[in-house]
């Protein structure tokens, strides 16, 4: 135990942690949207998530902006943001709603066991990580640094950067919209009556697999943000990098009560504040120790995670 | 009898889960603007014929056609937008959305425009004065370049899903969750939103189940000012007396196969319905 140590960079701990765990959030978004309409835990939404990374470096470099790239002025930044962010949405999109279409929707005429949906969610996982790992040689790929982290304000004397601020900006603006969306448009409206009860839904005329595409999409897109977000913040990425973080978004999401937009956010950033203070308190190796057993804890107390599990009520 | 007349027709509809077989060649017709009661006893198959004409079930013989249109193997919501529309026996709303969003849910049926349509607000059509405000840029810009048929059809729908929810009687309620009503208020809203989806055929699957004889009368009357906005409404019911009294005609089944036919007058008289209602073994009735 390194009390003081934690003690003494309490705030930076948790600064680190908050920016770690927007990107947690906007990922347990996939997670838990997919099981609030399906009641299917969607293991190859890390994959989603991973896919995204990849396509940021590869837009960027696409418009000339390589490894090496110095972008410099505000506009600059601001269009490679855009950039980026679209290439990741649509990567990501397009891989969660070709997931759907390749290895649910196939089944679920025949209304299979729900164990079956979850073995091929770790097929296509597999499939997908592996294909990506041929297709890049297993070499990790690099992006430019957007942003140089630059020291904005100091709270309780520790520096907040640029970075910082804007993944956990942007990560709450982008949930902001999400929740807008479920709760205002029509679209949404449709999402929330065929999670509450797609048997009715159905007979009021809701086409139940264009929304659960429509879901999936949405979920990717989320992991797109969340791409684009780590690489500004980590700068590089493996065909394997969303597996551990998939694994801590989805105990995020079950952390927050899955099937919960809140819940998602509140279960990421509370999940990515607590595994940086074990990380102090403990050591850095103890970080993924200290996420789960957090998790396990609090599931032995609220077994519905912490907002509850509106179990498929998406109500956001 | 000319093909307009019939809206609905049951052809000899055959469904079996394994060995039992849960309707045997049910066969009926339900005449454009009647109210059709369909009856029996418990477990006679009502509610599995209903399932069979809304695409809940595909029959395993025998088909089911709609305005001249064959439903059996169309998807559910796909029926649905042709033109049938129903209530369930348990109530099945959207608990966690408020009345006029369950309402809104069954508008969306008839909705045209596209989630690409929504998010970019095109296409746009011309705008109806009334609706807009009364000054501001808003109504200048909206009568310079129309509004997006999403935001004309948004409103037109919560009008609409207004004008229901006081048709069936709980315009009070349009903001309360539809899990905070009470039962009777419940179960209007499931008329008022299957009434959103502008169907031909209305089925109300037991509709006055739990209700005291007021709220049965009030319900009699609910479905009749129904009929008379130019729908056919498909009853099942158990309670002979409730469809005695509002019906056109009775369909009356037991043990899935349809035993008689008829006016509510003629069904009463029926020996074999007498029967089965009194649980009278045929051949002593």
């Amino acid at each position: 135990m390194q009390f003081e140590y934690w003690l003494d960079n309490f705030w930076s701990l948790t600064v680190g942690g908050l920016t770690q765990g927007a990107i947690y959030a906007l990922v347990a978004l996939g997670y838990t949207l997919v099981y609030g309409v399906l009641r299917l835990i969607n293991f190859a939404h890390s994959e989603v998530f991973m896919i995204g990374t990849f396509a940021v470096p590869i837009a960027w470099t696409a418009i000339g902006y390589g490894r090496d790239a110095h972008p410099s002025g505000l506009g600059s930044v601001v269009l490679l943001f855009a950039v980026g962010l679209i290439a990741a949405a649509l990567a990501s999109a397009a891989t969660a709603m070709l997931v759907e279409r390749v290895a649910y929707r196939p089944l679920r005429p025949k209304n299979p066991p729900s164990l079956i949906f979850l073995i091929t969610a770790i097929g296509a996982s597999v499939v997908l990580s592996e294909a990506v790992g041929l297709l890049v040689k297993r070499k990790p790929m690099g992006a430019m640094t957007l942003i140089q982290p630059k020291e904005v304000f100091t709270i309780f004397g520790t520096s907040v950067d640029n970075v910082q601020l804007l993944v956990v900006g942007a990560a709450i603006g982008m949930m902001l919209l999400l929740d807008q969306f479920i709760n205002r448009t029509r679209a949404g409206r449709g999402v929330r009556a065929v999670a509450q009860n797609p048997d009715a839904a159905a007979l009021m005329g809701v086409n139940r697999d264009r929304i659960i595409l429509m879901i999936f999409m949405l979920g990717g897109i989320m992991a797109g943000g969340a791409a684009l977000l780590y690489m500004i913040k980590v700068g590089s990425t493996k065909y394997d990098a969303g597996f551990l973080l998939g694994v801590k978004a989805f105990a995020a999401a079950v952390l927050g009560g899955i099937g919960n937009l809140r819940g998602a956010l509140l279960g990421g950033l509370l999940l990515g504040v607590v595994e940086n203070w074990g990380a102090g308190l403990i050591g850095d190796k103890w970080i993924d120790a200290t996420a789960f057993v957090v998790l396990v804890v609090i599931l032995m107390f609220r077994p519905t995670g912490l907002l509850g599990e509106s179990l498929g009520r998406a109500r956001a | 009898m000319t093909m307009s007349d019939t809206l609905l027709k049951v052809d000899n509809v055959t469904l079996r889960f394994g060995g039992v077989t849960a309707l045997d060649g049910v066969d009926f017709e339900v005449r454009r603007g009647e109210i059709l009661g369909l009856i029996g006893p418990n477990g006679a198959g009502k509610t599995t014929c209903f399932n069979v004409m809304t695409g809940v079930f595909k029959p395993t013989a025998g088909e089911v056609t709609f305005d001249g249109e064959r439903v059996s193997g169309r998807a559910k919501y796909a029926i649905t937008r042709l033109g049938i529309a129903r209530t369930f026996q348990n109530i099945r709303l959207f608990p966690e959305m408020t009345a006029l969003e369950n309402v809104l849910v069954g508008t969306d049926a008839r909705h045209k425009t596209s989630v690409v349509g929504a998010l970019f607000r095109l296409p746009r059509v011309k705008a109806e004065a009334h609706t807009l405000p009364e000054s501001g840029w808003r109504r200048t810009f909206a009568l310079t370049f129309g509004v997006s048929r999403h935001i004309a059809e948004e409103r037109a729908a919560r009008a609409k899903a207004l004008d229901l929810l006081s048709f069936v009687g709980i315009e009070g309620h349009a903001d309360a969750q539809a899990k905070n009503l009470s039962y009777g208020d419940q179960r209007r809203l499931e008329i008022a939103r299957a009434l959103a989806t502008e169907p031909k055929l209305l089925c109300l699957d037991e509709p006055a189940a739990g209700f005291n004889p007021a709220e049965k009368a009030r319900l009699l009357e609910l479905i009749r000012k129904i009929r008379d906005l130019g729908l056919t409404v498909l009853l099942i019911e158990h309670d002979m007396r409730l469809v005695m009294g509002v019906t056109d005609r009775l369909v009356v089944l037991e043990f899935g196969k349809k035993i008689a036919e008829g006016s509510p007058a003629e069904v009463r008289e029926n020996p074999k319905v007498i029967a089965a209602y009194l649980g009278v073994p045929q051949d002593a009735a």
